[in-house]
């Protein structure tokens, strides 16, 4: 279980998604992000949640594994979606279905409840996408290579990538040493499951110190081993691991250009999300 | 053991510079305090050489190793590897391109969460281009027996498995000298096994010098020249024979004998007829020739 979280929620398998340059999917995230935000209409993100689906598809990762992604969030959606629905104020032209005190339901804020709410839920799972089929290695390899023209501006990008893969891969032992500094505590009788929130966050700190000590000495240890391996900084540095861009990120950037260029058409087109409500009214005659 | 030395430094042949030598070092953690963790050592390892280098905690011992590979540099007196002074912040690239050191915690010094990337870290290091990192990380992660485990995850390999990738690392650099500090400390039996045939083959068949330093006294016997430290100076050097055969003045340094050599000693004291034997093996063949003389 520990390990799980060592790879974040990278699925290892082989697929049209997994195979792609990290740096071609950073930017068709990035391009999604840009597409969820423009579209202003339903059609723009049921175009959306297709090419979602498309690439869940292409990812080879099962839809369970990709749903639970939204669990962690969840909460956030719901608490999201009901401020919304009871505090929405649109203006003018809000045909209004309930209001008390300060509370106001209307069919302009239930509407925009169900549209940010899935703007939301396509955001998490695009994102899910990109790490279910991408290794963290890879990831900061192409976070170091997009952010490459930084360094004219002396940003320290190559440092900065290997503080965040080394950062990954502590991640696993610093685990394994707080659940064995627990154990010791729990030993000599430390108490962590009872009491309120202040007394248990009070009996950590038996857990944190020792861990903050050991983290400082594992660096000092990890500094020398680098030093031994002859680190010097960017130096002189060559790569093992070279990102090529092939035909796969082509075809991937592409189909986002087309995308965006096809969400942009429909906003123009179909207009603002509230339409749907007159729409509505016209077909049902409420 | 048989082994087969190398000639002791001084009438080594000049024209190739000894591994490591020593000239009358200090070595003070504070600069302003009197005590010195490496106070006066002089040694000269020669090329090839396997020596083990033994001692209580506090003994100086792995301050030597880092003085080795200027990841610390003398206070006083001269350390150079082969022919290279330490002291010079310029050399000390090319010092730990030839001297590498793998250290005790296998946690500690794997960069990169595939065996692969960690592997790859220090030829990137020194500018080896990319095609040979490939054959470099192939080579090395054969010579310690873990080719299976090229795309695995060190955090999920046990502790000898772990420390031979942290070998392989450092195999990938193509040094001339391997310097193991405490290397096997925190491993189990199995685990010091597969470390310590790594690092007897590396020195049997690839000729390379091994500097092994170690509190495990059976470690030791598989070495050829064995070197003990007592409070930051050498104090006895020779081949492990030599210096488990003066058990009361390791003693006197709070160093125990190998297991087998202190039953040996035992049933010597006890009026058997046996030779001094250091390891299980020849233990056992001393006494079998006893019993067939009683």
């Amino acid at each position: 279980m520990l390990n799980d979280v060592t790879f974040g929620q990278y699925y290892p398998t082989k697929s049209f998604v997994h195979n792609m340059d990290p740096r071609a999917k950073l930017l068709l995230l990035i391009a999604y992000i840009v597409a969820i935000f423009i579209a202003n209409n339903f059609f723009g993100l049921i175009l959306v949640t297709f090419s979602l689906l498309l690439f869940i598809l292409l990812a080879r990762v099962p839809f369970g594994r990709v749903l639970r992604s939204i669990k962690m969030i969840l909460f956030l959606i719901i608490f999201t979606a009901i401020l919304n629905l009871l505090f929405y104020a649109g203006g003018e032209g809000d045909i209004v279905l309930a209001e008390w005190w300060i509370i106001t339901i209307s069919w302009q804020s239930i509407i925009n409840t169900i549209f940010l709410a899935m703007r939301l839920l396509l955001l998490v799972l695009g994102t899910a996408i990109l790490t279910l089929t991408t290794t963290p290695v890879a990831l900061t390899d192409g976070i170091e290579s997009l952010l490459k023209p930084l360094k004219y501006i002396k940003v320290p990008v190559h440092e900065l990538a290997l503080v965040m893969s080394i950062a990954l891969r502590f991640i696993p032992t610093l685990m394994e040493e707080t659940n064995r500094i627990v154990s010791a505590q729990k030993a000599r009788g430390a108490n962590f499951e009872t009491g309120g929130i202040f007394r248990r966050a009070k009996a950590m700190i038996p857990v944190l110190i020792p861990l903050l000590v050991s983290a400082f000495r594992r660096a000092e240890d990890l500094g020398d081993a680098m030093d031994a391996r002859c680190y010097s900084g960017a130096k002189g540095r060559t790569k093992y691991k070279k990102l090529t861009f092939t035909w796969r990120d082509l075809l991937g950037v592409l189909f986002f250009a087309a995308f965006i260029a096809g969400i942009v058409l429909l906003n123009t087109y179909f207009g603002s999300r509230f339409d749907i409500i007159w729409q509505f009214r016209e077909w049902f005659g409420i | 053991m048989e082994s087969i030395r190398s000639a002791p430094g001084q009438t080594a042949d000049e024209a190739a510079p000894a591994a490591v030598r020593f000239e009358n070092v200090k070595y003070s953690y504070e600069e302003d305090e009197g005590s010195f963790a490496v106070n006066g050592v002089s040694l000269t390892i020669g090329q090839g050489e396997f020596v083990a280098v033994l001692g209580r905690n506090g003994s100086g011992k792995s301050t030597l190793a880092k003085l080795i590979n200027a990841l610390l540099r003398p206070t006083e007196g001269r350390v150079t590897v082969l022919g290279q002074d330490t002291a010079d912040p310029k050399l000390a690239f090319e010092i730990r391109k030839n001297a590498g050191m793998v250290f005790q915690n296998p946690d500690n010094q794997t960069v990169a969460s595939v065996v692969e990337d960690d592997v790859a870290f220090g030829p990137e290091n020194i500018g080896v281009p990319r095609e040979e990192i490939g054959e470099r990380i192939t080579a090395a992660l054969q010579a310690v027996g873990m080719s299976d485990f090229r795309f695995a995850t060190p955090s999920r390999l046990s502790g000898g498995q772990k420390q031979r990738i942290a070998i392989a690392g450092v195999l990938a650099i193509r040094p001339r000298i391997m310097i193991l500090d405490e290397s096997t400390a925190m491993l189990d039996p199995k685990g010091r096994r597969e470390v310590m045939d790594v690092i007897q083959k590396l020195n049997k068949e690839q000729g390379m010098t091994v500097i092994l330093i170690t509190h495990f006294m059976e470690e030791a016997l598989e070495a050829d020249r064995a070197i003990v430290m007592h409070r930051g100076e050498v104090v006895m050097d020779g081949t492990p024979e030599e210096i488990f055969a003066r058990a009361e003045e390791l003693e006197t340094y709070n160093l125990t004998l190998p297991r087998a050599a202190y039953i040996c000693k035992c049933l010597q004291e006890a009026g058997m007829p046996v030779g001094n034997a250091f390891c299980a093996e020849a233990l056992a063949e001393e006494i079998c020739r006893s019993l067939q003389k009683g």
